[in-house]
């Protein structure tokens, strides 16, 4: 088995009712591929969470996942405002999300800290002004 | 103990079951999404108050037991809909997060 698995995703920016969907469905293509629960739990809380923050910071943006024999690779891109301070924002707490999204339960500062958890490897690149990309990666082993 | 038998002993109001037979392992309280979802574990009753449709999003992804929303917090249609396509049992009941959490702790130890 040397085929990766590729899954792509366009995260809608506008819709708060569909997000999490590309996570969800990647919980389920791994479940039905039978990885162990744990992997799973890992891979779509992480993505999850940089799903969400596309939705919520970035107006949208794309997914894509790649199965591979020896790692799950996440790359997640969007073309929002991007992050002045990467090192503060990866801070426990940390959150620049707005009263209306708060009320909806967001905005603990804890989504960017949990994809590093939950990742065995984490890049954050961003420039102002043009987007942000994450990859992490959860090596299989 | 499963989900269907503490809903019965915590008189809960069960908004959908669809996995009426989970077995509940623990249980978490909270509110922020992000925070639950890097510490809820897998088979937890989970305790809130948030009803949105994230909240399903947040179940499952942490495949908890079930969610019971504390305080009668109302739930939306399309949520409780979403709810019972992805197997989250939501379970309501009049008490507070504390009442409830006190209750699941005793039932549990
Ligand atoms: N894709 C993104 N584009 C622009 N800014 C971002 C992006 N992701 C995160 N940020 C910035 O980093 C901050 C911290 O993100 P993090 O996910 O940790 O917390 P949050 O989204 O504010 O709250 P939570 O994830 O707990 O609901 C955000 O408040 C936002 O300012
Ligand atoms: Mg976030």
């Amino acid at each position: 088995m040397n085929d990766a698995v590729v899954l792509h995703f366009d995260v809608d920016g506008e819709n708060f009712t569909s997000a999490g969907e590309a996570s969800v469905q990647v919980k389920k293509t791994l479940r039905q591929m039978g990885f162990p629960p744990e992997v799973i739990r890992r891979v779509s809380i992480a993505m999850y969470e940089g799903e969400i923050n596309m939705v919520i910071h970035a107006g949208g943006g794309k997914a894509d996942v790649t199965v591979d024999s020896d790692k799950i690779h996440i790359v997640l891109a969007d073309k929002g405002p991007g992050i002045a301070d990467i090192d503060l924002a990866m801070q426990e707490g940390y959150s620049t999300a707005k009263d209306n999204i708060r009320s909806l339960g967001f905005g603990a500062g804890m989504g960017l800290p949990n994809m590093k958890r939950y990742s065995d490897h984490m890049e954050v690149e961003s420039a102002l002004g043009k987007g942000t990309t994450i990859t992490m990666d959860i090596y299989l082993s | 103990m499963t989900v269907e038998a503490l809903a019965k002993q915590l008189s809960l109001t069960a908004l959908c079951l669809p996995e009426a037979d989970r077995t509940v392992e623990g249980c978490y309280c909270g509110d922020l999404l992000s925070w639950v979802m890097g510490r809820a574990k897998s088979g937890d009753a989970w305790v809130t108050i948030m009803t949105n449709i994230n909240v399903v999003a947040v179940a499952s992804l942490t495949d908890c037991a079930c969610v019971i929303l504390a305080e009668d917090a109302q739930v939306e249609p399309q949520v409780l809909e979403k709810a019972q396509v992805q197997g989250i049992n939501l379970l309501v009941s009049q008490k507070d997060s504390f009442a409830l959490c006190a209750e699941i702790g005793a039932l549990l130890s």
